[in-house]
């Protein structure tokens, strides 16, 4: 199907794909350079929803940049705000009692699991497989109802607070969520049997697409895009963060580097985030939800902090330099998709049009995350 | 471990060790208790942080080895990172407006389970910034490099392309400047 090309050079036009295209899952433009169906040279234009979130972490208190970071990734937003949480919490030394670490890993891992289910259904309409995205949004809505019902919204959540959480969970939440588990893994047996096999879906992906780890490297990507290049890099095992390490689970890798690969990856994660949501069911402690001793005022102490974690899309990083002000002196927000989508340009070269608008599906592109 | 070995040949960069020792002494004598912190910082605000490589707790700063010199050395610190196998994390800027300088910071970590995260300062002068691409060793960082030169102005030299990314094309300001009217 693929293959190098002969290229002519002279021969070739200019093909506009986005900034409004369906296949680029938001406002993404991607200027290529044709020559034929196969791509000469591409040129990634960004910036369309900038929106300058880091200067206005700048220009407010840390409480009030909270609900910007679930404005970041509508799709995996809990992923998000658990980092800026945890950012400011080394930064200004706050305790968070242990219940709050466990709900907040139950709804991060929650929250995976919606992420990919949306990503799994529309990289399937992307390739012209329309009813596996009706089957994912109803597993979706799901945890979206059960999310809502703690949380107080459906996608922009601003449920935890620096030291702890804005509301306990009820045993409706926890008796929902145990619900959850088994009907989710009874649909992912369902969308193996109906997406995995499908030969026009093979035809599609494999072998197509490839992203060597050394390509990841070079351009920093994370996430399932590295470990379908064979990389085992999980921030919440390289690096453990809130109560991760408490947890038995298994971090997917596939080394054939193409676009199957990086499907196989998020497939199997959303199995790995089941098992942490039962154990921490399982495991769940009694006791507060938010320390006893809290500052009222968070300043932290001058420096330079950092933080990472693990979202649905890979290690997405906080740098707070603080002055000792109430302000920070400088919020940057190290976006994951950012580094996995400045690989295409090159990655997509030689390639045919179709078969580098399925890698772009491959690679989960949420673009108000990319912009900022 | 490999925090020792890039520890090793990041410190060989740094041919007079004098000034490095007693920066990194001060610096852990400051890590003591936060009030101390607090005052000292307060003191010497104005006074730029001299170069140096200082071990950082990973616990309290999330990060293990902080590095800081001169543009002219970036690409030689650069070239030990690559050959460590570090990736790029990420490329950004710092105002220091009241040192009249803006800081590039460089992030470097492993995919490897030999946890140990670099970060690369250097300092240039504010009136007219400039510091040498990394692009060539990384390409990743061609995109952080951009983003920087639209938010603090910071010229990468022999960067392929550096024209706005997030800002529009035609802009001309640099919105995380301190001194920035929108």
């Amino acid at each position: 199907m693929s293959g190098p090309i002969h290229i002519q050079p002279g021969e070739t036009f200019t093909l506009n794909v986005g900034p409004q295209h369906p296949a680029t899952h938001g406002v993404l433009r991607v200027k290529m350079e044709m020559d034929g169906e196969y791509i000469v040279k591409a040129e990634t234009v960004l910036g369309y929803i900038h929106r300058m979130h880091e200067l206005m972490g700048e220009n407010r208190t840390y409480p009030q940049v909270l609900p910007n970071l679930s404005r970041l990734d509508y799709l995996g937003a809990l992923g998000y705000t658990h980092g800026h949480v945890l950012a400011v919490e080394r930064a200004a030394g706050i305790e968070v009692p242990e219940r709050a670490e466990y709900i907040r890993a139950i709804t991060v891992e929650l929250n995976r699991v919606a992420s990919h289910l949306f990503w799994f259904g529309a990289f399937v309409m992307d390739l012209g497989g329309f009813t596996p995205l009706m089957y994912a949004i109803e597993d979706r809505e799901y945890i979206l109802d059960m999310l809502e019902a703690v949380t107080g919204s459906r996608l922009t959540y601003c449920y935890y607070r620096f030291g702890g959480l804005y509301n306990d969970i009820d045993d409706e939440f926890i008796d929902r969520a145990r619900a959850f588990i088994p009907r989710m893994r009874k649909s992912l047996k369902k969308y193996d049997a109906l997406v995995t096999g499908n030969i026009i879906f093979r035809k599609r992906l494999e072998g197509i697409g490839p992203i060597s780890a050394e390509m990841c490297r070079k351009y920093g990507a994370t996430g399932p895009v590295a470990r379908g290049a064979g990389i085992n890099f999980d921030v919440r095992k390289n690096e453990p963060y809130s109560v991760y390490p408490e947890f038995d689970f298994d971090v997917p890798v596939y080394d054939e580097c193409d676009s199957l690969a990086r499907y196989k990856v998020r497939m199997d994660e959303m199995e790995q985030s089941l098992r942490i949501i039962e154990q921490g069911l399982d495991k769940l402690p009694d006791g507060p939800i938010m320390p006893k001793k809290k500052p009222k005022l968070i300043k932290p102490p001058a420096g330079d902090y950092y933080q990472a974690v693990e979202t649905a899309r890979g290690s997405f990083g906080i740098r707070i330099v603080s002055d000792g002000t109430k302000n920070a002196y400088r919020f940057k927000l190290r976006s994951p998709t950012y580094s996995n989508m400045s690989l295409f340009d090159e990655a997509c070269e030689g390639m045919m049009i179709m078969d580098a608008l399925a890698m772009m599906g491959s690679l989960d592109l949420v673009i108000p995350e990319i912009d900022r | 471990m490999i925090k020792d070995t890039v520890l090793q040949s990041l410190r060989e960069l740094f041919p007079d060790p004098e000034p490095v020792v007693e920066e990194a002494a001060a610096e852990s004598a400051e890590g003591d208790t936060a009030e101390d912190d607090k005052k000292k910082a307060a003191k010497k605000k104005v006074e730029p942080r001299v170069n140096g490589v200082i071990e950082r707790d990973h616990a309290q700063y999330g990060y293990d080895i902080d590095v800081q010199l001169d543009p002219g050395e970036l690409l030689a610190a650069v070239m030990i990172l690559d050959k460590a196998g570090f990736f790029l994390e990420c490329v950004t800027g710092v105002d220091w407006i009241k040192e009249e300088q803006l800081e590039a910071v460089y992030d470097f970590s492993r995919y490897d389970f030999d946890l140990c995260r670099v970060v690369v300062r250097t300092r240039t002068s504010r009136s007219e910034p400039k510091v040498p691409t990394i692009s060539k060793i990384y390409p990743g960082a061609a995109w952080h490099e951009r983003e920087t030169h639209d938010f603090f102005g910071i010229k990468f030299d022999g960067h392929p392309h550096l024209v706005p990314l997030l800002l529009p094309e035609d802009a001309d300001f640099h919105p995380l400047l301190k001194d920035f009217k929108p």
